[in-house]
């Protein structure tokens, strides 16, 4: 556990990696499993208040990077801290602040959800044993599960289960929390639960990091997304900034999509496709009102118009070349 | 920033609340109730089918002849009849399932993201295994010694060496027979132990533990082997009876003593080695 990584700090400046700035930095973390190498030379870095969208197709290596973040396996190179403390020298004082999901729930089945996060506070030496039972039922209560708080484990869906291990992590107060697929098996009403917790997590002050392989999923709630590919880093960033790298696309309904291919080309309009029904383009740093009054004056029927930005799905397509599949 | 937040929730240095929690997952769960049930029904099977048929005194072991004298033998035959298999496989059980049975179920990982330090983690669940391995012998020598006492009643005792001595001294005598044979069977838990943080397979843990309790005996039983013998962990498992000579006959049990110091010692240190440094991706 206390071994010394030997590795330089990498990519990081030195200031970045010292400085308290960030809850999670992580320099050239590298994971090998034999042959294979599941996380590649990772630097991550979030933000202090961030909630930071840990992005990837399954088996990009997110969850192999937060068993590392959290010190439960050692990483082959690299390293990281966690709330300014280097790791994993640093767990006894640091993993307290941090509440962690990691690769679904994991409780003794034969015990009730209660028990259950007794036994997980019991061993927290940190846990002040006279206000359990109330700390136990605002954590239930805040996933909505005290009703079912004495139910056995066993007893409980995926979806219950999934939040029994989010109620875990909301024992004690937290500065960071590690949420790895923290929407795995909810319906969609859970998911807009577990989206509204983060934020109201993040609202109290706290770092978020969380992974999913649902793009669309934590889009909506994160400020930062890094995505993951074939266990490398391929971006990171606030979300706005690494959407800004793909620049957003006008389209125009019409029955005669050459026409208007020939007028978005002649505004400067770039990358013009043209299909059936509608042509497509990259705005550039046109207007688009520019565009309708250009159609409509060279007499092209416009259907419809529309400046689409890109999704975050579009966006790993231009990144990868390759969809948002397993990567082997 | 995180420096003050540790501050604000202090480290409570001594506290019991983590192997008391081991404490009542062991207890507490149906399986091992299950378990200690079976471990009495030795001592009461005994007690009852010695009291019904007459027993011809010189034949079967020591303690079972001399039951109906005083009902506390029971205790002690019930014992060496376990200390076979039954209770080893009980204590096989729960070694085999302390690191093993939390990596299988995988809460484990959730353990040590609390954090638990892997050392505490071994060091409270080798007490648990030390708790559990005392209370299951103590549990047959009382359901023993309760129905043997029902039954035969007590009074002064005969030893094996053939003196007398009070019902008092002879209670003493067989609970420190009990608390030597379980810390016996604590040692060949801290080789459960090892096991455990091997696999991620429990089952597999106690059956390697029960083999490996078997082939002691075996190796135990081959004359060819003697210059063995002593260093087996079962082999001074039987001198428990050396607590009913007059006077106590200490120098086996203290090698007996020795002997599984030494293995949970050497055991318990290698499932630190094993563990402090494993990667848990169960």
């Amino acid at each position: 556990m206390s071994r010394e990584q030997g590795d330089s700090v990498g990519d990081v400046p030195q200031g970045d990696f010292a400085s308290g700035d960030f809850a999670v930095v992580t320099a050239g973390l590298t994971k090998r499993f034999q042959q294979q190498v599941a996380v590649d030379a990772v630097d991550l870095l979030v933000p202090r208040g961030a909630v930071y969208g840990f992005l990837g197709p399954n088996g990009s290596g997110k969850t192999t990077t937060i068993r590392m973040l959290l010190g439960l396996i050692r990483p082959t190179a690299g390293h990281h801290r966690l709330l300014g403390k280097a790791m994993p020298h640093g767990a006894g004082e640091v993993l307290p602040l941090v509440g962690s999901l990691v690769e679904g729930p994991a409780f003794h089945p034969y015990l009730s959800a209660r028990a259950n996060l007794a036994r997980l506070d019991s061993v927290d030496r940190h846990a002040d044993p006279h206000t359990t039972k109330a700390r136990i039922d605002g954590a239930l209560d805040r996933v909505g599960l005290l009703a079912a708080a004495d139910k056995k484990y066993r007893a409980y869906s995926l979806g219950m289960r999934q939040r029994l291990a989010i109620a875990g992590t909301l024992l004690v107060p937290r500065e960071l929390l590690v949420l790895d697929e923290p929407t795995n098996g909810l319906d969609p009403q859970g998911t807009r639960e577990v989206r509204h917790l983060i934020g109201s997590l993040a609202d109290d002050g706290a770092t978020v990091l969380v992974s999913s392989h649902l793009l669309s999923e934590v889009e909506q709630v994160c400020t930062h997304i890094g995505v993951m590919h074939v266990g490398r880093l391929l971006t990171q960033g606030p979300i706005a900034e690494v959407r800004a790298v793909s620049e957003p696309r006008v389209r125009v309904d019409t029955d005669r999509p050459e026409d208007a291919a020939r007028v978005l080309r002649g505004l400067g309009v770039v990358e013009v496709v043209v299909e059936p029904g509608l042509a497509t383009g990259t705005l550039a740093q046109l207007a688009p009102d520019k565009i309708v009054a250009a159609l409509v004056q060279d007499g092209v029927p416009v259907t419809g118009f529309a400046v689409e930005r890109p999704s975050l799905e579009d966006l790993f397509v231009s990144l990868t070349g390759e969809g948002f599949n397993v990567s082997g | 920033m995180s420096a003050a937040d540790v501050k604000a929730r202090p480290l409570r240095h001594v506290s019991t609340r983590f192997l008391r929690s081991e404490l009542r997952l062991i207890f507490g769960r149906r399986r091992n109730q299950a378990g200690l049930g079976i471990l009495a029904v030795v001592p009461l099977i005994l007690a009852v089918t010695v009291k019904v048929s007459t027993p011809r005194p010189g034949h079967g072991p020591d303690f079972l002849a001399s039951i109906t004298s005083n009902g506390l033998f029971v205790a002690l035959a019930s014992l060496s009849i376990e200390l076979g298999l039954f209770l080893p496989l009980a204590v096989g059980t729960i070694a085999g399932d302390s690191i093993a049975g939390e990596a299988n179920i995988g809460t484990l990982r959730y353990l040590l993201a609390v954090p638990v330090h892997r050392t505490r983690l071994l060091a409270v669940k080798f007490a648990a295994i030390t708790i559990f391995s005392l209370t299951a012998t103590a549990w047959v020598s009382l359901v023993g010694a309760v129905a043997g006492l029902a039954l035969f009643g007590g009074g002064a005792m005969t030893t094996l060496s053939g003196s007398q001595i009070g019902m008092g001294q002879a209670m003493l005598r067989v609970a420190l027979a009990t608390l030597y044979l379980g810390l016996c069977f604590a040692s060949l838990g801290a080789i459960g132990l090892f096991i455990s943080t091997l696999t991620e397979q429990p089952i597999g843990a106690t059956i390697a533990v029960v083999i490996l309790n078997v082939m002691s005996f075996i190796l135990d039983s081959i004359p060819q082997l003697s210059w063995l013998h002593e260093w087996l962990p079962t082999h001074w498992w039987m001198s428990f009876g050396d607590f009913l000579r007059d006077p106590i006959a200490w120098g086996d049990v203290n090698r007996g003593l020795v002997t599984a110091a030494g293995y949970a010692l050497v055991f318990w240190l290698a499932a630190w080695a094993r563990f402090s440094d494993k990667d848990v991706t169960g």
